[in-house]
């Protein structure tokens, strides 16, 4: 991960900083397509209350396994004549509900410890054990033991992936915090007399922002997946409420007789990851032309 | 042995001592009486109370640990509560499965990740880049649980050219365990293989601008000869440093790779453990996978420091 560009405009004002990566963004074709994607996508989550064609639980047995096209039925029907297309649009936004709230976990809990472990180097070795500690459990190990302590839910896989996006975030805000901290801006506030909440709140946490942009548009995606993994093996959301790794592990009985309810929901968490990747991508290369010049 | 070894090895235990806290303190913060959860179905105050004597729940905290602790060590993790089996029984019959498929699945990723990424530094800015740019993103971004459905579903049951599921160990016909285990392997190898890919791409950038190359270049040693000898040599770190640290992820992958495939492995026993509230087993299936987690980064790390003596050398500093 190069850093250097960013050490360029570190002296810049922020809001400059960032239209200046706005613009350079916005000038990437397969940027502009990820984040068209993503709005979509966002938008059909949000609002599939009122546009959904159908109710996501409502069933219609004698329509069960109608094909793509069947006339109100755009993406077919399941086994139980449940709308895919309805399905798909509420498990987007349970997908989206999940990564938003696993990285939000993992922001609020890693990015203090990452200002503290890279600021005050008495505590470094500490957070590490603690980043250690939590590594050593993978995130489907502790949303196995979340589950067999508080039951299998939305929130639990929410907060199992959140604490194993933990370490990441951590990691990243100290090796910023360390580089930020050896910059002459921060040194003469430091001389100034500013108190070292100050210095972390008012200069490193702004500075480091977009790092940490970067790194929350990496960790949604795989949030996502993690939700997806988790529900289909019926340690997340749970039936009948509608999630795109239930209906993926629904469909795994049925996926020889009507393939598209198995493709569909599988096509929706890839565009949606997708799309996140390449914005990720692109933000990460927009901030920082160096790395992607290479 | 030197200082930064040494350092490493303590790091791993205390880490090693902390998650076996975790993993006793977890089955402890279980809802209810323990002994209750323990008993499963068999409830009546006589087995209760064998339970509670057992497991010596009655004890201060810090005994039950030593007890906990102590029995682990001696290759005691309890009986599953739903079959009677020894849980250590249960574990040695399922893991070779799990190690066998991981093992598979970092070979394909090692030599796709490892072609992809050296192809698309050398036809840089070529379609040959874009499209391994392109693979790379897509493996990424594709849940691997559901490119296994579409593999049964296309290639299983309407080719035929490969079993949906099941298992045959290696010693009883190999040919049949390899014929098992490529669709899993290369499944769950996707996620890796594109992480790898992306590493070697821009190591092998690094390589390709570096003095020594040029040099070689320059001495006239043909191109193919240059990109193997010098550029992949660094390949091997890539991998190491890879499968360091995305081994929770292969872990959780291998889980779900199991379950779609049905075998019989770690991940089966994992999730059905769950499902059956089996909390000896789900304790120690924690349990090893932290302490093997552990292990094989402590292992990636010695290795690497092996192959790479700068790392030594910064670790000291």
């Amino acid at each position: 991960m190069a850093i250097a560009d960013v050490t360029v405009t570190a002296g810049m004002p922020l809001a400059s900083r960032r239209r200046k990566v706005l613009r350079r963004m916005l000038r990437n074709p397969l940027a502009i397509t990820g984040l068209v994607v993503l709005g979509i996508a966002v938008l059909l989550a949000v609002f599939a209350p009122w546009i959904a064609p159908h109710e996501p639980t409502e069933t219609h047995l004698d329509l069960a396994f109608a094909p793509p096209g069947t006339p109100g039925y755009l993406l077919g029907t399941d086994d139980l004549g449940r709308d895919v297309l309805s399905r798909i649009m509420f498990g987007l936004r349970a997908s989206l509900h999940v990564g938003l709230l696993a990285v939000a976990t993992s922001l609020v809990v890693g990015i203090p410890l990452g200002l503290m472990a890279g600021y005050f180097r008495a505590i470094d070795a500490l957070i590490s054990r603690f980043t250690d500690l939590v590594l050593a459990f993978p995130f489907l190990i502790l949303a196995v033991g979340l589950a067999a302590i508080r039951g299998a839910s939305l929130g639990n896989a929410a907060i199992a992936i959140g604490i194993a996006q933990i370490p990441g975030v951590i990691r990243i805000v100290r090796s910023e915090t360390l580089r930020l901290k050896s910059l002459d801006f921060v040194s003469a506030a430091i001389v100034e007399g500013a108190g070292d909440p100050w210095v972390l709140g008012r200069h490193i946490l702004p500075n480091a922002a977009s790092v940490i942009i970067v790194q929350a548009t990496v960790a949604i995606p795989a949030a996502i997946l993690g939700e997806a993994v988790l529900s289909f093996l019926g340690l997340g959301i749970q039936p009948p409420a509608p999630s795109l790794g239930t209906m993926l592990s629904d469909a795994q009985q049925f996926a020889a007789r009507a393939p598209w309810a198995a493709v569909m929901p599988g096509l929706a968490i890839m565009l949606l990851t997708l799309a996140f990747n390449i914005v990720g991508d692109s933000l990460r290369d927009a901030l920082d032309p160096k790395a992607s010049r290479r | 042995m030197n200082r930064y070894l040494l350092g490493r090895l303590w790091q791993s235990l205390v880490t090693l001592l902390l998650a076996t806290i975790v993993v006793f303190l977890g089955v402890r913060a279980l809802p209810g009486d323990p002994a209750l959860a323990l008993a499963g179905e068999d409830r009546d105050p006589e087995s209760l109370r064998a339970i509670r004597e057992q497991y010596g729940l009655d004890d201060s905290l810090i005994v039950q640990f030593w007890q906990f602790v102590s029995h682990a060590l001696r290759g005691d993790l309890g009986v599953s509560i739903r079959t009677g089996e020894s849980v250590v029984s249960m574990l040695k019959s399922a893991l070779p499965v799990t190690m066998e498929l991981s093992a598979l699945a970092i070979l394909v990723a090692s030599v796709l990740g490892v072609g992809a990424g050296v192809v698309a530094a050398v036809r840089r800015g070529r379609p040959a880049e874009w499209a391994a740019n392109a693979l790379a993103l897509l493996g990424l971004s594709v849940p691997n649980f559901w490119l296994g459905l579409m593999a049964i579903l296309y290639l299983s049951v309407a080719l035929g050219l490969f079993p949906a599921s099941g298992f045959v160990p290696f010693f009883t016909d190999p040919i049949a365990n390899l014929h098992h285990l490529v669709l899993p392997a290369l499944i769950l190898g996707t996620g890796l293989a594109a992480v790898i890919m992306r590493q070697t791409r821009s190591s092998m950038l690094d390589a390709l601008s570096a003095d020594y190359i040029r040099t070689a270049e320059a001495k006239g040693l043909p191109s193919s000869a240059v990109i193997g000898r010098h550029a992949l040599r660094n390949s091997l770190i890539v991998v190491i440093t890879i499968v360091g640290l995305q081994l929770g992820a292969l872990i959780s992958g291998a889980v779900v790779t199991e379950r779609i495939f049905a075998l019989p492995g770690f991940g089966k026993l994992t999730v059905d453990a769950v499902f059956q509230r089996d909390y000896p087993v789900i304790q120690a299936v924690v349990l090893v996978t932290a302490t093997a987690y552990i292990m094989i980064n402590l292992l990636v790390d010695l290795l690497y420091s092996v192959i790479d003596p700068r790392i030594r050398v910064r670790g000291e500093v």
